[in-house]
């Protein structure tokens, strides 16, 4: 028993962590909403290099073989540092959904993306994905992008696409599992990041003649979200390691880490903006990316909703 | 990162899991703030260390098995999954004991460890004062040298003292130098609750039972041999009592796992009413996520971390966590959630949790500024 991350994986965070932050991930995501997408693909083409579309793509496929805790602990970090582009759809589910043989070139980093309905009815990013798949019940489609719809998320292009291949059939529960869980680490991520940011300027910003960080009624809510993410990420953590240990209630493991990390990350949103003030609700600051990141991924792969239907239909003692 | 147990857990599992399905009283007992009930819960005690299984983390010495704290864990899960009795004996086995352990001589923990692991002397806690509350540094009761007999005289009041109404012993801080301030000039003190000048008046709780009461010293003599630790540097020996208090042992998961198994099984009595499903299905999610993130509290300790200040993250979740599970269970019995029962019991007790050990506006305060860094407040 040792429920910790590794040093390894801590230090692959880290890693992570420092590569992002020289790539300037704000300025790429800023740009990516207004429709220049290289700096963000210069960021993608270096997280993959750095194996995170290979993540948890076994080794005879070309992978790393790593575990669903590995890609937990990275999308913590891209929920962190903002990343752009469809990660989810590419490194978490289009790598257990794909047959072998066209894993191997997500994993190298093809930016791929796919639209699951009803829970995920819009491709993301899939006008700079090179590959863009539909999952019916019949299976996985080659498809092609149709009409854009807007995101609140303005870093997020999501697309109707059509199918353009008939379904091959693979098992498709294990991958929506894998992104249910990276959609999860990443809202931590982000809400962690909104936290910081929101302590930063509470210790800051002076009012009454007094740090704005100093009065219980501002403390007491930054204590809450501090509180809501301690309690969200054991769920996560757990999740991964029911995923990666076939364990029969991983799927419940997976919903209670979505729901949980969604509600905490909602939460650190609400305060980051009340907490902020009307600077926080400007359009220049970019705390506005995140809370409006967290608000679309809420509700991506699966809402709080079915979530909790998913864990109440089987909770102990279920037949 | 893994959750699996070692084969020793296992059997480890098995065996307290086994000793308590043969072993667990049928019925509840009464409530141990009554008469026959603290003697009832008393006797469970007594049970219990016959198996060696009330104290499984102590030595041997002392009625322990020397387990490690994964199976105190394990032993904890069972133990509320069993639907054993509340421990009367908790304030000595899980707040003063590792303060005895860590700061007691040996010849303290020779006389007060073994009948504490039997439930054959029960201790109270008097550490509140009518003007000490949350601010418990802000304490008056006072301790005077008295070189003569080789102690010090005791005079003061305590409030809010948990079990004092039966138990034998009190233990708590007070103030040995007159000209100290705040943290600085306080000794720790056991005492017997039947001493001379000891007068113990019960309170009436929400419940209506005398869970707890106040306790006025009337010049009360206690020898060198009952201070525990050094004298003035109470404050620092209590200090890894409300750490306990606060942090693993008052509230294990196993409590809440139980308390969240049972809710769902009232759900599904019930009906299953979608109307309440998300409310249940909250406090399941809450419930495992309190048991995995012990589990790793457990591993950094097991590693040799500290549970600091994250002890305060810990109580105001478990507190609120345990009120809300109460609540929806009330609010699925409906009209029937008046009527006294094990969850309105339960209901009435969780009232206290956002309360006692540190008030959960004092936790967030200790979250924000300790963990998060924010300036401290203004205090008087």
């Amino acid at each position: 028993m040792d429920f910790r991350t590794t040093d390894e994986q801590r230090g692959f965070a880290h890693a992570l962590h420092d590569l992002t932050s020289r790539a300037d991930p704000v300025s790429a995501a800023r740009a990516w909403a207004a429709g220049d997408h290289d700096p963000g693909l210069a960021l993608w083409r270096r997280l993959a290099d750095q194996g995170v579309t290979a993540l948890v793509v076994p080794l005879e496929h070309g992978g790393l073989g790593g575990s669903p805790v590995d890609l937990a602990v990275a999308f913590e970090v891209l929920g962190h540092q903002l990343a752009v582009g469809p990660w989810v759809e590419s490194a978490a589910y289009l790598t257990r959904a794909l047959p072998p043989e066209q894993v191997g070139a997500v994993a190298d980093g093809v930016v791929a993306t796919v639209a699951v309905p009803p829970h995920v009815p819009y491709a993301v990013d899939a006008d700079v994905a090179a590959l863009v798949h539909l999952v019916t019940p019949q299976g996985v489609h080659r498809a092609a992008p149709d009409e854009q719809v807007r995101s609140l998320d303005t870093t997020r292009h999501l697309f109707t696409v059509a199918a353009e291949s008939d379904g091959s059939a693979p098992e498709c529960d294990d991958a929506f599992d894998h992104a249910v869980l990276a959609c999860s680490a990443q809202l931590l991520g982000c809400a962690e990041r909104l936290l910081a940011d929101t302590v930063t300027h509470v210790q800051g910003r002076r009012q009454y003649g007094r740090t704005i960080g100093s009065f219980q009624a501002v403390k007491h809510q930054l204590a809450d979200v501090r509180i809501g993410l301690d309690f969200a990420r054991p769920l996560v953590h757990g999740a991964a390691v029911a995923l990666h240990s076939g364990d029969p209630a991983a799927s419940r493991s997976v919903s209670a880490a979505k729901v949980a990390a969604g509600d905490a990350a909602h939460r650190a949103s609400r305060v980051a903006l009340q907490l902020h003030g009307a600077v926080g609700y400007t359009a220049e600051l970019d705390l506005g990316l995140w809370i409006h990141r967290v608000r679309a991924l809420v509700n991506a792969w699966g809402t709080t909703t079915f979530h909790r239907g998913r864990v109440a239909d089987a909770l102990p003692g279920t037949a | 990162m893994n959750l699996d147990l070692s084969p020793d857990e296992i059997a480890f599992r098995d065996e307290a899991r086994a000793w308590l399905a043969a072993n667990v009283p049928a019925e509840p007992l009464p409530s141990m703030d009554t008469p026959e009930g603290f003697r009832a819960h008393q006797e469970w005690e007594t049970t219990l260390a016959d198996a060696r299984w009330s104290v499984v983390s102590w030595p041997e010495a002392y009625h322990g098995r020397g387990a490690s704290l994964v199976e105190w864990v394990i032993f904890e899960e069972e133990y509320y999954r069993a639907g054993a009795p509340g421990r009367v004996s908790q304030n000595g086995i899980f707040l003063l004991s590792p303060t005895l352990f860590e700061h007691g001589t040996k010849e303290q923990q020779d006389r007060w460890l073994p009948p504490m692991a039997t439930g054959e002397q029960v201790w109270a806690q008097a550490w509140s004062e009518p003007e000490a509350g949350s601010d418990l540094a802000a304490l008056r009761s006072r301790a005077e040298r008295d070189d003569h007999r080789g102690g010090w005289v005791l005079n003061g009041q305590k409030t809010w003292s948990s079990r004092a109404s039966y138990a034998h012993w009190g233990f708590g801080l007070f103030r040995s130098d007159p000209d100290s301030e705040r943290h600085r000039g306080l000794t720790y003190f056991c005492f017997p609750l039947a001493a001379e000048g000891v007068t113990v008046r019960p309170i009436a709780q929400l419940d209506g039972e005398p869970g707890f009461a106040e306790i006025f010293l009337d010049d009360v003599f206690v020898p060198d041999v009952d201070v525990l630790g050094e004298p003035g540097q109470g404050w620092a020996v209590a200090m890894s009592t409300a750490g306990n208090e606060r942090g693993l042992s008052l509230r294990s998961p196993g409590r809440f796992c139980a308390t969240a198994d049972r809710l769902v099984e009232l759900w599904r009595r019930q009906g299953a009413p979608a109307e309440l499903r998300d409310r249940v299905v909250d406090a399941w999610l809450g419930a495992e996520a309190y048991r995995l993130y012990t589990w790793g509290t457990v591993s950094r300790l097991v590693d040799g971390g500290q549970i600091g200040y994250s002890g305060s993250v810990n109580k105001v979740f478990w507190s609120d966590l345990d009120v809300a599970m109460h609540e929806t269970a009330l609010d699925l019995l409906a009209a029937e959630g008046e009527v006294r029962g094990p969850w309105v019991d339960g209901y009435l007790f969780s009232l206290s949790g956002p309360i006692y050990a540190g008030t959960n506006e004092v936790q967030r305060n200790v979250v924000a500024e300790r963990i998060l860094g924010l300036p401290r407040e203004a205090r008087g």
